[in-house]
């Protein structure tokens, strides 16, 4: 993130606009989350993340922008910065929609530490809401990240309305999961099981075989995952046969 | 048929169809709309056809389906021209004494008339119906003269020269100018200015640029778009000919749900029709203009009415909006410029053309032109499509056109825009009907959609109801639309089941709120709208089931027990005759009791009794 603050000239490619009253300079085309987040000021969110496209689900990050005389709601995990544009980060309006946010997804996932902070910085204690505890916050990250980061799409959302869920395929054993196991990490209410022993990784509800380093015997990635790897990385054939303390 | 290869040949092509024709020939149209054709249409045209050849009158008599007529609760129903004689709810029977005594003889048959039932009178012809007489019906009223499926029919009654007139002298910036000068606004429920928005695409970088009709209307008893594309597809395409000129696109969409088959059948055949004649396809009346139309069908999600989630879906992904931050008219369906109208909006589109912009800003009011087409549906006397000039009081509708409510109940509230629209009690009856009126009182224009409700109806149960609905057809993206309406939903259950709380009305004012607030589209951005405009104006419903736990209108089961009261009772044994489980009994001719152990408070009783003596407390 490119960022200097009030030196007086813009670049070409930077914008400078108002957050919360401080005069902050961004590169054209980034968020206005990322924009707040160089700029040390804090907005919670929870779908947002710097690898993955923008997509605006959580609606944790509300902020208020000046819309003439009047004000407009947006999300800033997807809105673009604009020169002279005025932002509001904590407004009673904002705050409304981050305690009814953070109290629903409580009613999803009442324990995960992540949603507990957020909620204790909201000053909400409980949520008022029926509980009905899946643990998937449907933040979408890792669907994602296994388009985009890791290029197979294995998961997807399943139905719509309060039965959506993250899913494989038909609900059977992912054809095009590789078991990299991206999804289970990078969620950020760590609900996607992940276990790894005697040399099978279980994922998705599948066994997936580990590789045994060459060297050393240990197994350290799973079968699949090194058949995509060798696929793609335009590497010597061998060279995924070792772990990497080995290589 | 040969392909007409310029503005000269239309012409000259719609005076030989209308040379061709008699005016003074008889003319039998029945309506063949989707609710007529439930009423069983099909049989009655077959009966007419058979009657037809029986008598040996092919030469003499036309029989012609049409598209609705829109005064659904009378039909199934014929309209016989030149005359314009009006038969209501025939059945096949009555075909042969249509024919004979009607159609040949000139008589009326009493039995088939309308009956006015505020007067008694008997009305024998179709324009003095007051259903019909109050309205204005520039865009529908021509489903009664065309046959969908015949080309010829639309371009008797100068069909197409709207986009001839287009194309021969004005240039596009031109059609732009006339559509902003008329003022038209979208009919599909935003009301957005459509000149501007044709400018906007207009203007827009990047090629190929595409226009898409928005047929994928889905509120509940809403059907006018749905009636248009059915009866009158060609008006709905050269509408969209006239954008697409205007605009610069080559390319349309019609996004049509697949549960609508009469329509998506009527367009296609109107679209293939089209092609033939050279309306649609390359250099359009030798103008070098080309356009041609692809038929999307869609699953029935509610959501992909929605821009940008019926981009998704006509692009292969799963019908989920994304964020508008970008105009659709910069970057829509392929992350081209895009132009999307509903059904009515590009109906609205040749009467610009034709008659010109300050005749169509003279109907209406100021900033809402033209007319507005509504299903008026729920509990009203005249079931149906009514078209009426913008800024018509509720009463008008309500009353005049739609006869009132049944069975002399008292009007409650109308609730327009669809589920995320609002329900407007009796106080603002006298209220004009447009966009920003209806805005103002916390309700909108919607597509159109209109739903009675009378003093039988409870407002807490009509807002879980909507919610329900919404809940149901949020796609779940993100969380105040999906976990919200829920919520809210479960909330209302509560209070409907006699659990209440204090707080309840509070935090769903709060969380519709906040629900407004945070939404990604406007789906979960309007869903709210029942609930809070049920209690800004019904409140105390919500409190007397909250704190009393009652339900005034006597809808929620938990809240409502069903006596009888004695001295109303005459032991007439028919709330016994109905009642499923035996709860209601007693002998002939002496007061009869329910038992509350038994009941299941079905209401069977309380319909049956026709001396008032069913309570419900």
């Amino acid at each position: 993130m490119h960022l200097s603050l009030d030196r007086g000239y813009a670049m070409s490619d930077t914008v400078t606009l108002k957050i919360n009253g401080r005069t902050i300079t961004a590169s054209a085309g980034s968020t206005l989350l990322a924009a707040a987040q160089s700029a040390n000021i804090y907005i919670p969110n929870l779908c947002s993340n710097e690898e993955l496209t923008p997509y605006g689900a959580c609606r944790l990050c509300m902020v208020e922008i000046a819309h003439g005389k009047r004000t407009r709601m947006v999300a800033s995990c997807i809105y673009e910065v604009a020169e002279g544009l005025e932002v509001q980060t904590v407004t009673e309006r904002i705050l409304n929609v981050r305690k009814l946010v953070i109290e629903l997804l409580l009613a999803r996932n009442p324990y995960h530490p992540r949603l507990l902070k957020i909620s204790h910085e909201l000053g909400v204690q409980a949520s008022r809401f029926k509980e009905d505890v899946k643990g998937c916050i449907l933040c979408g990250q890792c669907v994602r990240t296994c388009r985009e980061v890791v290029g197979v799409a294995a998961i997807g959302f399943k139905g719509r309305g309060r039965t959506r869920t993250v899913a494989t395929p038909f609900d059977k054993a992912p054809a095009d999961c590789i078991a990299c196991g991206s999804c289970a990490y990078i969620c950020p209410v760590k609900v996607i099981p992940l276990e790894d022993k005697n040399n099978v990784r279980t994922i998705w509800k599948t066994e997936f075989p580990m590789a045994v380093c060459k060297k050393c015997g240990r197994p350290f990635a799973p079968e699949k995952q090194l058949a995509y790897f060798r696929k793609i990385a335009n590497l010597p054939e061998n060279h995924f046969d070792t772990c990497i303390q080995c290589r | 048929m040969k392909k007409l290869k310029s503005p000269g040949e239309l012409a000259a092509l719609q005076a030989e169809i209308r040379a061709g024709r008699d005016p003074k020939k008889p003319c039998i149209t029945i309506c063949a709309g989707t609710g007529c054709l439930a009423y069983g249409t099909q049989k009655i045209i077959e009966c007419f056809r058979q009657e037809i050849d029986k008598q040996h009158l092919q030469d003499r008599v036309q029989l012609r389906t049409s598209g609705c007529h829109g005064f659904c609760e009378r039909g199934p129903m014929v309209v016989i021209h030149p005359q314009k004689i009006f038969y209501q709810r025939i059945k096949a029977e009555d075909v042969p004494d249509i024919i004979s005594k009607t159609v040949l003889a000139g008589e009326i048959i009493d039995r088939l008339s309308y009956v006015d039932p505020a007067t008694k009178q008997k009305i024998v012809y179709e324009h003095d119906v007051p259903f019909y007489k109050r309205q204005t019906r520039y865009v529908l009223g021509m489903n009664g003269d065309i046959d969908p499926a015949c080309i010829d029919d639309y371009l008797a009654i100068g069909g197409y020269s709207g986009l001839s007139k287009a194309l021969s002298g004005m240039k596009p910036e031109a059609v732009i100018e006339e559509v902003k000068k008329a003022n038209l606004r979208g009919r599909g429920g935003g009301g957005f200015p459509t000149g501007w928005k044709w400018e906007s695409t207009r203007k827009a970088a990047g090629e190929p640029k595409y226009i898409i009709c928005n047929a994928d209307e889905g509120d509940p008893g809403a059907y006018m778009d749905r009636s248009l594309l059915e009866g009158n597809p060609h008006l709905v395409l050269e509408g969209m000919l006239i954008g697409a000129y205007a605009i610069g696109s080559s390319q349309g969409y019609i996004y049509v749900r697949n549960e609508y088959p009469l329509a998506v059948h009527n367009i296609t055949l109107a679209i293939e029709k089209a092609r033939e004649v050279g309306l649609l396809g390359e250099n359009i009346l030798g103008s070098g203009f080309s356009f041609d139309i692809k038929i999307n069908r869609g699953g029935g999600a509610f959501v992909c009415g929605e821009s940008s989630a019926l981009f998704a879906s006509i692009e292969g992904r799963s019908g989920e909006p994304r964020a508008k931050y970008v105009h659709a008219t910069d970057q829509g369906l392929y992350n081209k410029p895009t132009n999307l109208n509903n059904v009515e909006t590009w109906g609205n589109v040749p009467l610009i053309i034709n008659r010109g912009a300050d005749w169509y800003a003279s109907i209406g009011t100021a900033n809402s032109t033209g007319t507005k087409i509504f299903s008026l549906v729920g509990k009203i006397n005249n079931t149906g499509l009514v078209e009426v000039p913008m800024g018509i009081t509720l009463r008008e509708i309500v009353y005049d056109i739609g006869g009132g409510i049944p069975n002399g109940r008292k009007f409650k509230a109308v609730q327009t825009g669809g589920p995320s629209g609002g329900c407007i009690p009796e106080q603002f009856l006298d209220m004009p009907v447009d966009f920003d009126e209806l805005a103002k009182i916390g309700s909108m224009m919607g597509s159109g959609g209109m739903i009675v409700m009378d003093d039988r109806t409870c407002m807490v149960d009509v807002a879980n109801y909507f919610l329900k609905f919404l809940e149901e057809e949020s796609c779940g993206k993100c969380t105040p639309c999906r976990e919200g309406v829920l919520q809210m939903r479960l909330i209302l259950d509560r209070i409907c089941e006699g659990q209440g709380k204090e707080e309840d009305i509070n935090t769903l004012e709060w969380m519709g709120q906040a629900i407004i607030d945070g939404s990604l589209c406007a789906l979960g951005g309007s869903a709210p709208n029942p609930v809070l405009t049920t209690i800004k104006y019904f409140r105390d419903e919500y409190e007397a089931h909250i704190k009393h736990k009652k339900c005034p209108a006597g809808v929620c089961k938990a809240l409502i027990t069903y006596s009888v009261d004695a001295e109303k009772c005459t032991g007439c044994h028919a709330c016994a005759r109905v009642c499923p489980t035996q709860a209601a009994t007693g002998e002939k001719k002496k007061t009869h009791v329910v038992d509350l152990g038994k009941c299941i408070k079905c209401g069977a009783c309380f319909e049956a009794c026709k001396f008032d003596a069913i309570k419900i407390l």
